[in-house]
């Protein structure tokens, strides 16, 4: 089975397992013989899409929005911070163990809070997103900033290269294979952190409406907004592999 | 301070050394007493007592001695990265001027390349820290990438070469700036023993090419005698200048010259010294 073990062969399985899960969902609802309000099947799942007055685009809109915008944020925030606070060694011994301390709050427990600052509504969704998912960019950028080998300082200082140079030349781009673990870690963030905002207060989005259909026990509209979050994460989190293949080199790329 | 100074005076002056300005004041590098002390909570570590040697322009002088014999920090006060306590460091004669901004090439025991960046990229790294016209620094680096052996790899990223052939890569990087000094600190400490002695022989052809002065810091002795013009030997604990002593074999020297009876003659002198005989 050695054609397994190729590119297209490795491509192949991976579908084949997303399509096996399919199935054995299909089999198990079938054969079980299991209530549609405990579990409908593939089919009445793709079915509840069909039902209009639950506004299924605009909803997954709203949603992408507080996603992609809170993500967004948290990407240029935390890459920018990142770079300020390891300018200097002590601005980096200032700063870094308070951002250690306020990464242990838990995010989800900042919602009521950012109700009553930001009342209900996309933006104070996409500042959850935002506050859960800057912390990993942050910490990563700042740990790939310090990671340069000493010798090559040595070797830039020897040549009386700028901090500047330093910086763009061998800082920075070594920097970017942590970025993009960060930004991995981030992208799944994200997304649970506008469902729980929207879980908490909204009046739109695939979190609102999966509350919405909780009560009518529509379970099968809920199957599928759970499907489409999942898609919106897959979409953001290829975008980000998109991106580290466009812009890491193969060798220098953290899993 | 003091218990430096204490310990510097201390020790005998090399009954070999040459006399202060025997090798005239046309020798590139002149140290004199140079002296390094490293302090760590409260207490003073000698790292180089009372070092004096002069290098002549053209050399390939090895500094061989164990670890912590002080010679990787000979090569940074060089280099202008740390700064001495005590005596004097010249750089450059009235014949050969130094500009110790631009002058100088360093070459490490790993390679250090820039993993993002193509083996042209990386060798011409020096040229753009220093803002030379970028179009004449490409065509040196294309020159200088055949010189070392890595015609045709250019283009390649650094993980698609060998251990032997990214050193290679770093060498040609040291030279890219046309630097009047060559520092290496055990450049081929970890390549593997076959690899190692061709790169030996290759070093010795760059050399006699390039016509830089070279200073080569190894721990292995053969390979000490075997590349340099000149060998200092260096001992630990306090790190001090042991032996200095001109290389008299003949150039173009092959593999062959290991089986010499005067190679023997220097090994053994070095062993010697080391205290591993």
């Amino acid at each position: 089975m050695d054609w397994l073990q190729t590119k297209a062969g490795r491509y192949t399985l991976g579908v084949a397992s997303h399509l096996a899960l399919l199935l054995a969902w299909y089999l198990f609802v079938r054969l079980g013989d299991v209530p549609k309000f405990v579990m409908p099947s593939p089919g009445d799942t793709l079915a509840s899409l069909f039902v209009s007055d639950y506004g299924w685009w605009d909803n997954t809109l709203v949603t992408a929005t507080e996603i992609f915008g809170g993500y967004a944020l948290a990407l240029v925030v935390g890459v920018l911070l990142a770079l300020l606070f390891t300018w200097s060694k002590s601005l980096e011994a200032f700063t870094l163990p308070l951002l250690v301390t306020l990464n242990m709050i838990p995010k989800v427990a900042l919602g009521p809070l950012f109700i009553v600052w930001f009342k209900y509504g996309v933006f104070p969704n996409a500042m959850m997103a935002f506050s859960i998912a800057v912390f990993p960019i942050l910490l990563t950028t700042a740990r790939g900033l310090r990671e340069t080998e000493p010798d090559l300082l040595d070797l830039v200082k020897s040549l009386r290269g700028s901090r500047w140079q330093l910086f763009t030349k061998v800082q920075l781009p070594g920097a970017l294979p942590y970025v993009f673990s960060g930004m991995k870690v981030a992208a799944i963030l994200a997304v649970a952190g506008a469902i729980v905002g929207e879980f908490l207060g909204s009046d739109s989005g695939l979190g609102y409406l999966m509350l919405q259909v909780q009560v009518t026990l529509d379970t099968p509209a809920m199957f599928m907004a759970v499907i489409l979050i999942t898609l919106l994460g897959m979409l953001l989190y290829g975008l980000v592999l998109l991106l580290e293949h466009l812009l890491v080199v193969k060798d220098a790329r953290v899993s | 301070m003091t218990a430096a100074a204490t310990t510097a005076a201390t020790i005998t002056t090399n009954p070999d050394r040459p006399p202060l300005g025997a090798r005239g004041t046309e020798s590139f590098i002149h140290l004199d007493g140079v002296t390094k002390v490293y302090r760590s909570r409260g207490a003073e570590h000698l790292a180089i007592s009372d070092a004096s040697f002069d290098v002549m322009p053209g050399e390939l002088v090895s500094l061989v001695g164990p670890s912590g014999c002080g010679k990787s920090t000979l090569l940074k006060i060089l280099a202008g990265l740390h700064p001495h306590d005590k005596g004097t460091v010249r750089i450059g004669s009235a014949s050969h001027a130094f500009d110790p901004a631009r002058d100088i090439g360093m070459v490490f025991q790993a390679p250090l390349l820039l993993k993002w960046r193509r083996v042209l990229e990386n060798v011409l790294l020096p040229a753009e820290l220093l803002g030379l016209p970028m179009a004449a620094a490409r065509e040196r680096a294309r020159g200088l990438l055949e010189l070392v052996g890595l015609q045709g790899c250019e283009a390649k990223y650094p993980y698609e070469l060998s251990g032997g052939m990214q050193q290679r890569a770093a060498i040609a990087r040291a030279l890219v700036h046309d630097p009047k000094l060559v520092l290496m600190d055990e450049p081929f400490g970890a390549l593997d023993a076959l690899t190692r002695e061709k790169m030996n022989l290759e070093l010795l052809r760059i050399w006699k090419q390039s016509g830089k002065t070279i200073l080569f810091v190894t721990h292995g002795i053969s390979e000490a005698v075997f590349l340099g013009s000149r060998v200092i030997v260096l001992t630990a604990g306090p790190a001090r200048i042991a032996d200095n002593f001109e290389i008299d074999l003949p150039h173009p020297r092959t593999l062959d010259i290991k089986t010499h009876e005067q190679f023997g003659v220097y090994t053994r002198r070095i062993y010697k010294l080391l205290g591993m005989e």
